[in-house]
Parts: structure tokens; C-alpha cells; sequence
């Protein structure tokens, strides 16, 4: 009788388990070049082997600042191979925000790539602490840094057995957070093997699959394509932005490539450009969108890009990776609707109160299941918001803080947010985050940010300033200021100055009135 | 004002902010740089389709011809050429 394959445990067992079954087969394509599951595992053990000899060990933070590159994917299984746990930076993000995330998270080791040392060299000068650093490409002088590509051919490529078990930590992913700084969501290998395996059947996805991926591997949307493709044995063909289309629809026919996930910025970008010239991808199986509501009327002209593929429509958070899909067979059926939870999962509505809300009525939306986070990182007061009691004795299910309505057939509906967080091309923006900047800005007295409904951007960001006598600021000015301080799609698009901002009684800025009174 | 201040004028003002000549390099890679983004790429080819009056067909959407200053200054030049 043949041995039954090991389950698996950790979130790289898969890749284990693909490069034994198949070596030769190409594990991922990155702007154009392609690369073999032995050439993963084999890059992955001996990065792995490196961070260890840097005294990396079981448990410890790896923070990873690379752009989607083939240094980034080797440099995510490796911390998982070598027992730690990941999180990738969105390469966008300024050295005041790096160092906190580096400070926050305690990060022992830093891989980067050395285009980006203008951001981090400053970060880790201001950090009380050393952290060790891994870079690629152009070395930054003046410090001791190792080379990522030096030690990916010297060290040894045997894989470490890992000590670690599933209930481990794998990742720290930051996501904004209402209160501006970033926060740090605790996953572990078994809810992330969970989720990736859910997303795996609801998408009804095989090993025959070429997923293509031009989100950032440091948005946890991007990140899953990439644990998906490699937990099947599939192929992800991996770009570094929709920057530039041609070259981007000339991969997609090259490579064949049967999924596409999406948000909805890059649907209206492709729209765009469907409307100068028709497009259409017949090789295309499966096109998926996420981070924000696609808007209903995208979806015909969508069907001729991409005549063959069922469309997925989903909702999630970092919290829990994702939380529905509506099957592709009901979008006629159930314009609007974000579908239901993701297999092995559940979800229900309560009250404010915690009572449960009938059909057709607004609650808040909580979901139960093994994708749920462990909390935030060192923030047990914010965990505490978003983790309550569930049914069993220790259990705790995630209240999304999200408003839904449910229809009798259990469809859900999202109706609106709790907090007032922005949600720009697919990202979330903390408008504190934003007005903390606006108000580091010498003369600026007051400001407070909003986002306004934009076809591309889903919700453009406009910042509204009171100045102080005396100083002369012009908007350019104030927007670049905010680019030195913010990643891009965080700088506010419109900037409106006032006289004096509106204020409720107990003498808080009042957005709606903002909104009201100057559109 | 030639090609190129044109060009430099457009992205120190739309997308750096600023006046200062010397935040941009001729030769900058501006998606390396973090300058210019997916949906900043599209107003460029819209700035460059009014300014210059030529059309930038999809195929021409790429780096070689959209993505340092020197590189859009041979583009847009080798349009006219072509014209």
C-alpha cells in the first residue's frame, strides 16, 4: 500500500509537497523569467539557512520591503522555512511609517531591495535597536549590509526541519487602522492554510491553473494568489504593477493565463482601455474581485474582456483574509450581493446589542471559523473590539464592524461601514492617518479628510484645510508635503481650503456637514 | 519649451509636487521610483496625446517608450517624425 502524502501542518508545507511532486514545473513567472518549484525550495532553504546564521529563530518577526519580485517570493517561504513569521511592506511606504511598523513589530531581520534604501536607511537609523539587513540589488554604503544574492548562492541549500507547529504565527499583516497607525492582524499557518484552502474550493481552482497577479504581494489579496498557486502545484505569473498595459495584456496572452483577480480601479483601468481599443482574453477561466464593491454595471463589458470566465465577487478583511463569495452562476440573480461564507465558515448578523437581526434587516456582520485572526499584535484593547465570545467556552468569533443586510435565501448585502475609513483603488486609508500629516504641516490649523465617490478610484481622497494667518500654502504645496510622509494612493487628490471647518455641538469636526455644505 | 522641459514641467508638478528641478532625474525609472502608478500612467498618456497632438496607441504602453523623461522625449519625437 502507498504512504498517504503528510498533511499539511505549516503554510509552507505546500510548497514542500509541490517541489517533490513536481520539480521541474514552473512555480512562478515574474516579468517574463520563469522559475522551477526546485529553484524555489532550493532559494527558499538556503535564504532560510542565511536568516538563521543572522540569528533568526522560531517565532521571530521577518519584515520584508521588496517590491512583487522574485526576491520577495524566496524571501517570504524562507522566514516561514526557518520557523519565523513574515510580513511584506507595501514598497510605497516613507521612512516615518516604516520605522514604526519595524519598532512595532520588533522586527529582527529587514530583506529590501537597495532601490529602496532612501526609505528604510533613515527608518533603521532612528530604530533604538539593530536590526539586521538583507538587500538586493544596489548596496547602500556607509553600513555593514549582507547581499541577498551573495548569500543566496553561498549558503546552504539543505531545508532545515522546522520546529514549529501549526498554531504557530506565520504572518504580522498590517492594515490601516481608525485610530492612524497601522496595525499588526496575527495569523497563524493553520488559519492561513485554512483560508487558502476555502479560496481553493470556492474558486474551484487546480493545479492546471496560471493565476495572474499584479496586486502587491504585501496586500493580503496579492499574498494568497501566490500561497494558492504554490499549495496546488499551480503557476502564478507574477508582474510588479498594471502600470503599463500593453506589456501587461501581451504577458497575460503569452503565458495563457486562466485567473485574474482584480479590484475595482484595475477593472475600470481595463475598461478604459477596452473602450480605445476591444480587448478580450478567452484563456481566461476565472476573473475575482475583492477589496471593494464592483460596480454592478462594469460586469457586461466585463464578459466581453473575458468571454470564458466565471466572475467572482467577494468581500473580506484582513481579520479573517476573506469572509464570502457569491457563486458566479447568481450574479444575475443577486445583483449587489457579496454571497455567502466561504466554505467551512459561517457568518451572522447581530444588533448593536447582540441580538439576532432578521432577514432584510441591517446588523453587524461577525463570522465564525479557523481563517479568523489571533488579534492584534501587543494591541489586546483593539483585539477586544474585534474578537467577542462566541458560542463554546473559548471561543471567539470576529465582529466585522461592517453593516450587511441578509436576504431570506441568506445572501449578504453590504450596506456601510462603522468606522469612517476610506477605501481608495482597493487600499484602506485611515483619514487620521492622513490628517496627522496635514496637521505636522507648518500652518496648517485645521484639517480633517474624507473620500468622495470617484468612478476609477472607487473613493478619492480630499482633504479639507483651515490655514493660519499669515502663512501662504498652496495646495501643491500641501500635497507635497503629504507625498514625503504618505504612500501615494494615500495623498489626498483635492485639497479645499476653508475659513474655519464645521463642528457639531460637543465641538468635533463634522464630516457630513463638510460634505453638505462643500461638494 | 522643448520636449523635455515640457515633460519634466508636467511630472515635478502632477505627481512630485513640486518646483524643485532637481527631484527629477532624466533617467529615472519613474515605476522604480514610486512616482508614477498604474492609474498616473494613464493621465501622462492623456497629458501627451493634448500637449504633443499625437495618439499613443495600446501597444504603446510600455516602459521603452513611457517610463524615464528620456524615453518619452524619444517617443514623443519619433511620433512627429512619423507624422
Amino acid at each position: 500500500m502507498q504512504a498517504l502524502p503528510p498533511p499539511l501542518r505549516l503554510l509552507h508545507d505546500g510548497l514542500l509537497a509541490s517541489a517533490a511532486r513536481l520539480p521541474d514545473k514552473v512555480a512562478v513567472v515574474v516579468e517574463g523569467k520563469p522559475y522551477t518549484y526546485a529553484q524555489l525550495l532550493d532559494g527558499a532553504a538556503r535564504m532560510a539557512n542565511a536568516m538563521q546564521a543572522r540569528g533568526v529563530q522560531r517565532g521571530d518577526r521577518v519584515a520584508i520591503f521588496m517590491e512583487n519580485s522574485w526576491s520577495c517570493i524566496v524571501s517570504i517561504y524562507a522566514a516561514l522555512v526557518a520557523g519565523s513569521v513574515f510580513f511584506v511592506i507595501n514598497p510605497q511606504t516613507k521612512s516615518d511609517k516604516l520605522q514604526y511598523i519595524l519598532d512595532d513589530s520588533g522586527a529582527k531581520l529587514l530583506l529590501a531591495d537597495g532601490q529602496l534604501a532612501p526609505a528604510f536607511m533613515p527608518a533603521l537609523a532612528k530604530l533604538p535597536g539593530t536590526v539586521n539587513v538583507i538587500c538586493t540589488g544596489e548596496m547602500p554604503t556607509g553600513c555593514h549590509i549582507d547581499s541577498f544574492n551573495t548569500l543566496l548562492e553561498s549558503a546552504s541549500p539543505a531545508v532545515t526541519r522546522c520546529v514549529g507547529i501549526s498554531l504557530d504565527m506565520a504572518a504580522l499583516i498590517y492594515t490601516s487602522g481608525s485610530t492612524g497607525n497601522p496595525k499588526g492582524v496575527m495569523q497563524t499557518h493553520q488559519s492561513m492554510l485554512f483560508a487558502a484552502g476555502s479560496l481553493i474550493e470556492c474558486l474551484r481552482l487546480d493545479e492546471n491553473q496560471r493565476i495572474f497577479c499584479v496586486l502587491p504581494l504585501a496586500f493580503n489579496y496579492g499574498l494568497y494568489q501566490l500561497l494558492m498557486a504554490v499549495q496546488l502545484g499551480a503557476t502564478l505569473v507574477l508582474e510588479r504593477s498594471f502600470a503599463y498595459p500593453a506589456q501587461i495584456f501581451a504577458r497575460m496572452h503569452e503565458y495563457r493565463v486562466t485567473v485574474f483577480p482584480g479590484v475595482p480601479t484595475i477593472f475600470a483601468l481595463l475598461l478604459s482601455a477596452h473602450a480605445r481599443s476591444p480587448l478580450c482574453f478567452p484563456s481566461i477561466t476565472r476573473v475575482t474581485n475583492t477589496a471593494a464593491a464592483l460596480p454592478d454595471n462594469f460586469v457586461p463589458r466585463l464578459r466581453e474582456i473575458f468571454p470564458n470566465a466565471l466572475l467572482f465577487k467577494m468581500y473580506g478583511l484582513t481579520e479573517c483574509k476573506r469572509v464570502s463569495y457569491l457563486e458566479p452562476e447568481l450574479v444575475d440573480a443577486k445583483p449587489g450581493s457579496v454571497g455567502k461564507a466561504i466554505p467551512g465558515t459561517e457568518v451572522f448578523l447581530l444588533s448593536p446589542d447582540g441580538q439576532d437581526v432578521p432577514p432584510g434587516e441591517i446588523g453587524i456582520l461577525h463570522v465564525r471559523g479557523a481563517h479568523v485572526m489571533l488579534g492584534y499584535w501587543k494591541r489586546p484593547d483593539l483585539s477586544a473590539d474585534m474578537l467577542k465570545p462566541g458560542k463554546l467556552p473559548g471561543e471567539r468569533v470576529l465582529c466585522t464592524q461592517d453593516f450587511f443586510r441578509m436576504d431570506t435565501d441568506g445572501f449578504l448585502y453590504f450596506v456601510g461601514r462603522s468606522d469612517d475609513i476610506i477605501k481608495t483603488r482597493g487600499e484602506k486609508v485611515s483619514p487620521v492617518e492622513v490628517e496627522n500629516v496635514l496637521h505636522g504641516i507648518a500652518g496648517i490649523q485645521e484639517a480633517a479628510v474624507v473620500g468622495v465617490p470617484d468612478e476609477m478610484l472607487g473613493q478619492a481622497i480630499r482633504a479639507y484645510v483651515v490655514v493660519a494667518p499669515g502663512f501662504d500654502l498652496s495646495h501643491k504645496q500641501i500635497r507635497a508635503a503629504c507625498q514625503m510622509r504618505l504612500e501615494s494612493f494615500m495623498v489626498p487628490r483635492e485639497v479645499i481650503t476653508l475659513s474655519a471647518l464645521p463642528k457639531t455641538s460637543t465641538g468635533k469636526v463634522s464630516k457630513k456637514m463638510l460634505l453638505e455644505q462643500h461638494t | 519649451m522643448s520636449i523635455e522641459q515640457q515633460v519634466r514641467n508636467y511630472i515635478l508638478e502632477n505627481f512630485l509636487f513640486t518646483n524643485d528641478a532637481s527631484a527629477l532625474a532624466n533617467d529615472v525609472s519613474f515605476l522604480e521610483k514610486g512616482i508614477v502608478d498604474s492609474t498616473g500612467v494613464l493621465e501622462m498618456i492623456l497629458f501627451l496625446e493634448q500637449e504633443f497632438a499625437i495618439k499613443v496607441a495600446d501597444s504603446e504602453m510600455v516602459p521603452e517608450n513611457l517610463d524615464t523623461v528620456v524615453n518619452i522625449v524619444h517617443y514623443v519625437q519619433s511620433k512627429h517624425v512619423g507624422k
